[in-house]
C-alpha cells in the first residue's frame, strides 16, 4: 500500500550532487581527451604530417567499415578485461600494474593444461572451461599474491606487480623455450597448437570471439559487486581510508586479496581468449602490451567498470588503425604509443580539476542557505 | 676442469657485474636523489629508453659519442621536468604520473629511434684496467666504461652533498617534512621540481650507457625494466648513494648470471637466469619492507612507503 501524500517529503537538492559529480567525472576526461588530441595534431604538424589524414584514418581503420569495426571490437576484447585489471584493485585504492604478466600467465596456462587435453581428444566442451578457469585461477593466484604482499608484508603493490610480470614473462619463455616447445614451431618457439575444433567460436552475428561478450558481461557484474553490494562497499571504504576501515572491522586483508585475485582473474581470462581465440598456442606474441594499455583505459574510465567497455573500444579503434596509419602515411608503428602517452599524461594532469570548476560544485551560489 | 669453469663464471660475473651495473647506478642516484627530496617518480624507465634512443642518435648523427651521452642527459632531463611540473599541482598522483611518463618516454623513443635501428654510431670506448694480468677473459672483464667511474664519482659527491652542504640539507628537509620546509621558507614545490630533473638527467644518462656501451646498440628491447627496478635498489639501498652503488653492483651480478653460464655452454635455464634480477629484487622489497633500518631512514614524505 502506497501513501498517496506522505507528510514528510525529502525535497530534491538542487542540483543534484550525484548528477554533478557525475557530469563531472564524465566532462574532464572527455576534455582531457580533446586536450591530448589538440597535443597530437601540434606534434604531427611539427614532424611535417597531416593531423586531418591521421584522425580521418582513424576513423576509417577503427570504424569505417564493417571489417574495421569487427577488427576494432577484437582488439577492445583483451582491452576489456586488462582495464578492469587495473580498475577493480583501484578502487580498493592500489595501483597495480602486472596486468600484461597476469594476462601472459592465464595464456601459457591455458594453453599448458590444453595440451594433455587434445592429446587425449577430450570434447571441447569440456576443455575450454578448464582451459578458462586455469587461465583466471593463474593469473588470480599471480596478482593475489601482489595484493598479499602488500596486506601483510607492506611491499609495494605497484612494483611487485611489474616485478611480477617480468617474472611470469620469464617463466612463459622458459617452458616455450624448453619443456614444451613444439617441435614443429621453428622460427618462434610456442606451445603446442590447441588445433581449429577447439578455438573458441565468434559470437552469432558477428566475426568476434567471444571474449568480448565475456569482457561485458564481467564489467557489468563487476560494476555491481563494486557499487551495489556490501563487499563493493567496503572495499570501496578500504580505498578511502584503511584505517577508518580497519577501525570499523572490516576485513581489510580479505578484502586487498579478494579484489587482487579478480583483477588478476580478469588479465588471465583474457590471455585465455587470446590464446583460444587468437593464436591457437601460447608464445610470444602474447606479450602485445595490452596490460599497459589497459591501465590507461581504467584511468580514462575512472575505474568505473561499466565505463570501462567503451573506453576499451575507442582503444581498440585507435590499435585497429595503427595499420592502416603505418601504411599509409608512412609513420611507424609507435605513432600509437605516442598518442596513447600524450593522453596518459594529459589526463593524469586533468585530475587537478576535480573539485576546482565551480559549474560541477554543490551548494555554491544562490542555492546556498 | 670443474674449477676452471668455476673461475671463468665468476669472472664473466665479475665483469658482468660491471658492465650491467652502470644504469642501474645512474637511474639509481636519479631515483635516490628525487626520493630524497620527498617525491616518487615511477618514470624513469621512460628516460632511460629516451635517452637510449637520444644517445644513439645524436651519436650517429654528429659522430660524437660523448655529445651523444649529453644529449641523453638533456632528453632525461626535459622529461624529469614534465614529471616535476605535473606532481606539483594539487591532487595528482605521483606514482600514477610516473607510469605515464613512462609510456609516453617509452612511446617517444619508439617513434622517432625507428630510423636508427639499422646504423651503427660510434660507441664509448672501454679503458682497459685489466691488460697487466696478462689474463685473457680477466682483461676482458676489467674493461671498464668511463661512465662508471663517472657514476662512483657522481654517488660520492652525492653522499657528501647531502651531509655537508647547505643544498643538501633543503633537499633532505623537504623530503623529510614539507611542514618545516615552508616554515624556513623554502619552496617545497620548486625544490622537489629541480631534484626531480635533475634525476631525470640521471636515469638519461644511464640510457646513453645502454645504446652506446653494453648492448651497445639501439633496439626496441633494450631496456627490460631497469628503469623501474632501480626504484626497488633505493629502497634496498635506503636512500644512501654509497650504498646504491653496492645495491647497483649486486644487481648486475644477478643480471650476469644467465650470460656468464651461457659462456661455459651451460645454457639449460637461460630463460629462468634471465629471471634472477627481477626475483632477487622482489625478494629483496619483501626483505627490506618491514625492517626496522628502512623505517628509520625513509623520506618522512615519500607516498611509497606509507
Amino acid at each position: 500500500m502506497t501513501v498517496a501524500s506522505s507528510p514528510i517529503e525529502i525535497a530534491p537538492r538542487t542540483p543534484d550532487v550525484r548528477a554533478l559529480k557525475l557530469a563531472e567525472s564524465f566532462f574532464i576526461p572527455v576534455a582531457a581527451l580533446l586536450v591530448s588530441a589538440l597535443v597530437f595534431a601540434l606534434f604531427l604538424l611539427a614532424i611535417g604530417q597531416s593531423p586531418v589524414d591521421f584522425f580521418a584514418l582513424v576513423w576509417i581503420g577503427g570504424f569505417g567499415s564493417s571489417f574495421s569495426i569487427q577488427n576494432t571490437l577484437q582488439r577492445a576484447a583483451p582491452l576489456i578485461l586488462t582495464g578492469l585489471a587495473f580498475a577493480v584493485p583501484a578502487r580498493i585504492g592500489l595501483t597495480i600494474i602486472g596486468g600484461e604478466g597476469a594476462l601472459v600467465l592465464g595464456g601459457f596456462a591455458a594453453a599448458a593444461i590444453a595440451i594433455p587435453l587434445v592429446t587425449g581428444q577430450a570434447p571441447p566442451a569440456i576443455t575450454l572451461p578448464i582451459m578458462a578457469i586455469t587461465a583466471m585461477l593463474a593469473g588470480g593466484c599471480w596478482i593475489g599474491l601482489a595484493g598479499w604482499l602488500r596486506h601483510y608484508r607492506g611491499v609495494n603493490e605497484t612494483i611487485s606487480s611489474l616485478l611480477l610480470s617480468y617474472i611470469a614473462i620469464a617463466i612463459m619463455n622458459f617452458f616455450v623455450e624448453g619443456a614444451l616447445r613444439d617441435p614443429a614451431s621453428a622460427n618462434k618457439p610456442s606451445t603446442m597448437p590447441i588445433g581449429d575444433a577447439y578455438r573458441v567460436g565468434p559470437m552469432p552475428f558477428t566475426d568476434v570471439h567471444w571474449g568480448l561478450g565475456a569482457g561485458v558481461l564481467l564489467a557489468i557484474v563487476l560494476y555491481i559487486l563494486m557499487s551495489r553490494t556490501t563487499f563493493g562497499f567496503a572495499a570501496r571504504m578500504t580505498g578511502g581510508n584503511p584505517r577508518a576501515a580497519l577501525a570499523q572491522g572490516l576485513p581489510v586483508g580479505f578484502l586487498v586479496v579478494t579484489c587482487c585475485a579478480i583483477a588478476g582473474a580478469c588479465a588471465g581470462l583474457a590471455g585465455f581468449f587470446e590464446v583460444a581465440a587468437i593464436h591457437g598456442q601460447a608464445n610470444a606474441s602474447l606479450v602485445a602490451g595490452y596490460g599497459f594499455t589497459g591501465i590507461l583505459v581504467a584511468f580514462l574510465a575512472r575505474h568505473n567498470p561499466l565505463a570501462v567497455v567503451p573506453v576499451a573500444i575507442l582503444f581498440g579503434a585507435i590499435a585497429a588503425a595503427g595499420g592502416l596509419v603505418q601504411r599509409r602515411m608512412g609513420m611507424p608503428d609507435a605513432t600509437v604509443l605516442v598518442l596513447q602517452g600524450i593522453i596518459f599524461v594529459v589526463l593524469l594532469t586533468s585530475e587537478t580539476l576535480y573539485g576546482r570548476i565551480k559549474l560541477f560544485q554543490p551548494g555554491t551560489g544562490a542555492d546556498r542557505t | 676442469m670443474m674449477e676452471s669453469a668455476l673461475v671463468t663464471v665468476l669472472i664473466a660475473m665479475l665483469g658482468g657485474a660491471i658492465r650491467v651495473s652502470t644504469p642501474f647506478m645512474f637511474v639509481g642516484l636519479g631515483e635516490c636523489l628525487t626520493e630524497k627530496s620527498g617525491r616518487i617518480n615511477l618514470g624513469l624507465e621512460g628516460n632511460l629508453v629516451l635517452g637510449a634512443m637520444t644517445a644513439y642518435a645524436v651519436s650517429y648523427l654528429s659522430g660524437n659519442a660523448w655529445l651523444g651521452v649529453l644529449a641523453a642527459g638533456g632528453s632525461g632531463l626535459l622529461l624529469g621536468a614534465l614529471h616535476g611540473y605535473i606532481c606539483k599541482l594539487p591532487r595528482v598522483n605521483d606514482i600514477a604520473v610516473g607510469i605515464a611518463i613512462m609510456s609516453f618516454g617509452t612511446g617517444l623513443a619508439f617513434f622517432f629511434g625507428k630510423p636508427f635501428i639499422q646504423p651503427t654510431a660510434p660507441r664509448l670506448d672501454a679503458i682497459h684496467l685489466g691488460d697487466w694480468t696478462g689474463n685473457p677473459s680477466l682483461a676482458q672483464a676489467l674493461q671498464v666504461n668511463p661512465l662508471f667511474f663517472v657514476g662512483i664519482v657522481l654517488a660520492l659527491a652525492m653522499s657528501w652533498a647531502f651531509a655537508n652542504t647547505r643544498w643538501g640539507l633543503i633537499i633532505r628537509m623537504t623530503g623529510d617534512s614539507a611542514a618545516s620546509a615552508r616554515a624556513m621558507g623554502v619552496s617545497v614545490d620548486l625544490v622537489r621540481f629541480l631534484t626531480t630533473s635533475a634525476g631525470g638527467f640521471m636515469a638519461g644518462v644511464g640510457g646513453a650507457f645502454l645504446s652506446l656501451y653494453y648492448p651497445g646498440s639501439w633496439n626496441q628491447g633494450l631496456s627490460s625494466g631497469q628503469g623501474l627496478m632501480a626504484v626497488a635498489l633505493v629502497i634496498f639501498a635506503r636512500w644512501d648513494p654509497i650504498r646504491c652503488i653496492w645495491a647497483a653492483l649486486l644487481f648486475g651480478a644477478a643480471g650476469a648470471i644467465g650470460p656468464s653460464l651461457q659462456s661455459i655452454g651451460i645454457s639449460q635455464g637461460y630463460y629462468f637466469f634471465n629471471a634472477a634480477p627481477y626475483i632477487l629484487t622482489l625478494f629483496i622489497m619483501i626483505a627490506s619492507a618491514r625492517s626496522k633500518g628502512a623505517a628509520r631512514e625513509v623520506p618522512g614524505e615519500l607516498s611509497i612507503t606509507k
